[in-house]
């Protein structure tokens, strides 16, 4: 899932200054699951705004809704007939719903609540991890099934670098260097003897480098 | 045993401190609480292991939020006591009722009242 | 052997001499006296000059134009250059401007992350890795074309070199991971200080019994120390460094004043004890800020005079 993390509510009461009518919009998805922008969340951080409103004197309307999903039109649809009402949105959906959340209502401005941190997995409640970085042309099956892109912080392709101690990363001794999981991994699939395959230099056209990214399907297309 | 407590607090019984979520406690305030204390059973001593836990860390999360809204966090407090313990249920109640008079009241209920 | 390409290196590699390097640190500004000095004070004792590229992530002058410099010196520099500030144009580019300058020689490395350095909230590149460099290089060299096919007007003449760690984790790979470089292309190594000679010897015995010290020059790296705090510093807080406690205890045992001198003697020693070990083809002295002890050590180690070649 994308994982994201809050903002801080100062930031947020920045943004918001200006604004009167205002909606505080979840997402049902992603976000509700690392605990940063589900409805809990929704409803934590328009209380706060609200009082902090009060506590000012400002007059300042804010609700809440919280959406099936902020990226498929079908549900931001369903705040079409109530969106005048608002002169602002704080989004607390990830970078995608912010910013599809904003297409859809061209004229109110859509403020992000949380930041959209990476693709990762739930370790335990409370502690999520990055495992992909979306490059566009998955290694896994070369590499034991865990991603240098992602976990290696040089991204190595054929690590580790000399600063491999004890099973972490140079930059930090809670980081596990992925080339240790990667052998350890290949160890255990019997596959120890592929480590010494080169890998070749790596096509970044799929990844960030070439430019926003779209995946087109003409057979599911309507 | 009679024992006295201050009259101005009201009592939310929840089946346990671990049912207290963050959203209760903020909307107390919302609504013009000048205080709230999550009263909870002694670390260790939780019917469902660690619910008296969980209230400390939501009432933790209250208090950064209160802090960074300018209405302070130390409206919001924890106390943890046995059942048994009615002595220090009123003790704790007071001194807590003593702190929040101190502080004085809610801003939030102030700026309400003043726009009324 | 034969040689590749006008390394004055690879020459006195080829003729099997021990060869004997060492390493500068660009300054921290425009200022290359400290560059050309350092130069001066080891150029009779070394046969080439390593120029680091923003190590640790400091950022310094640049390794191409400190090469540069001493290569105006008439000294042979070794191109440090480290795949974590540049993609594969800016490499490519740095290769082809140091070759027109002559620099024959070329270290490929991953580098250190930048979060150790000055700019730890810098974007880091590493589009290709330091393996991918070696191949990037030879492909150049011995190809004639860039990464992208297109021919080279004039091939970079570069003997290519890269690091290897004896003593990083995991130490099972450690052998394999030099076999991979050597595939990648790799004609001289130059390794981690090493201090744990026995750690050092087990690798090189693991070198030898799959014939990789026949396919490539090692050179093995040395730092001597300079007090009881820098061995402690190293063994605790540089990654991937192994610091037998023995070297700290012997330090301790002599007085605070000759303390650098048991280090310097230490490096001696061992440079002596390494001398025996088949498959070392030279030293890599690399004396961090102190590189006026460089003529002492090699002499002491009997490793002067250098070799001369054509």
């Amino acid at each position: 899932m994308i994982v994201a993390d809050r903002k801080p509510i100062e930031e947020i009461i920045g943004y918001l200054k200006d604004h009167k009518n205002i909606l505080v919009l979840g997402c049902n998805e992603c976000v509700t699951v690392c605990e940063a922008g589900g409805k809990k969340e929704v409803g934590v951080l328009a209380s706060a705004l609200r009082m902090h409103a009060k506590k000012e004197g400002n007059e300042v309307k804010i609700d809440e809704v919280t959406l099936e999903r902020q990226c498929d039109r079908e549900y931001l649809d369903e705040i079409r007939d109530s969106i005048d009402q608002y002169d602002a949105v704080v989004s607390l959906a990830c970078g995608v719903g912010v910013q599809f959340t904003a297409e859809q209502y061209h004229s109110t401005p859509v403020y992000p609540g949380v930041n959209t941190c990476f693709m990762g997995a739930t370790e335990k409640r409370g502690l999520w991890t990055e495992r992909c970085q979306g490059c566009g042309q998955c290694i896994l099956a070369t590499t034991g099934s865990i991603c240098p892109v992602a976990r290696c912080a040089k991204r190595l392709f054929n690590g580790p670098c000399g600063g491999s101690t004890d099973g972490k990363c140079e930059i930090n001794a809670e980081v596990d260097c992925a080339w240790q999981l990667i052998i350890d991994r290949l160890k255990a699939l019997d596959r120890l003897d592929e480590y010494e395959k080169l890998c070749p230099l790596k096509d970044w056209s799929t990844d960030r480098a070439g430019g926003p990214r779209k995946v087109v399907r003409e057979d599911v297309q309507q | 045993m009679r024992l006295q407590y201050p009259p101005n607090i009201r009592i939310v019984r929840v089946p346990c401190s671990g049912k207290v979520d963050l959203i209760h406690i903020l909307h107390a305030f919302e609504k013009g609480a000048d205080g709230v204390c999550v009263l909870a059973c002694l670390e260790g001593d939780c019917h469902f292991n660690n619910g008296n836990l969980m209230a400390r860390r939501r009432v933790e999360q209250a208090q950064e939020i209160l802090n960074s809204i300018g209405i302070g966090g130390e409206r919001a407090q924890m106390y943890n006591l046995s059942a048994s313990e009615g002595p220090r249920f009123a003790q704790y109640v007071t001194e807590f009722t003593e702190k929040i008079k101190d502080l004085g009241p809610n801003p939030v209920k102030l700026a309400k009242n003043k726009a009324a | 052997m034969t040689t590749k390409t006008p390394s004055k290196l690879e020459k006195i590699l080829s003729e099997g001499h021990l060869a004997v390097t060492s390493e500068c640190g660009p300054p921290r500004g425009s200022n290359s006296e400290h560059i050309i000095k350092k130069g001066e004070l080891i150029k009779d004792h070394v046969d080439a000059i390593n120029i680091a590229d923003n190590q640790t992530s400091m950022t310094r002058l640049c390794s191409l134009a400190a090469c540069i410099r001493l290569k105006l010196m008439g000294l042979e520099p070794v191109l440090q250059m480290v795949t974590r500030d540049r993609n594969r144009i800016a490499l490519q580019s740095d290769i082809l401007g140091a070759a027109s300058f002559e620099i024959n020689n070329i270290l490929c490395l991953s580098g250190d992350h930048q979060s150790f350095g000055d700019c730890a909230q810098g974007q880091n590149v590493h589009d290709i890795d330091s393996i991918q460099l070696i191949q990037a290089v030879r492909h150049m060299r011995d190809e004639g074309k860039f990464l992208g096919g297109d021919d080279l007007d004039g091939k970079p003449q570069m003997f290519v070199g890269a690091a290897a760690n004896p003593f990083a984790d995991p130490f099972e790979i450690r052998v394999p991971r030099l076999a991979k470089k050597i595939a990648a292309g790799v004609e001289f190594i130059q390794t981690q200080c090493v201090y744990n000679l026995d750690k050092f010897e087990e690798w090189m015995k693991g070198v030898r019994d799959r014939g990789l010290h026949e396919k490539v020059y090692i050179l093995a790296g040395l730092t001597p120390m300079k007090s009881v705090g820098m061995a402690k510093y190293m063994q605790k807080r540089v990654p991937g460094m192994d610091v037998p406690d023995e070297i700290i205890e012997r330090l301790k045992g002599v007085e605070k004043g000759k303390q650098a001198d048991e280090g310097i003697k230490i490096c001696i020693e061992s440079i002596q004890r390494l001398k025996e070990c088949e498959g070392v083809a030279g030293f890599h002295i690399m004396a961090i800020e102190w590189e006026e002890k460089v003529p002492e050590i090699v002499e002491a180690a009997g490793l002067y005079p250098r070799p001369t070649v054509n």
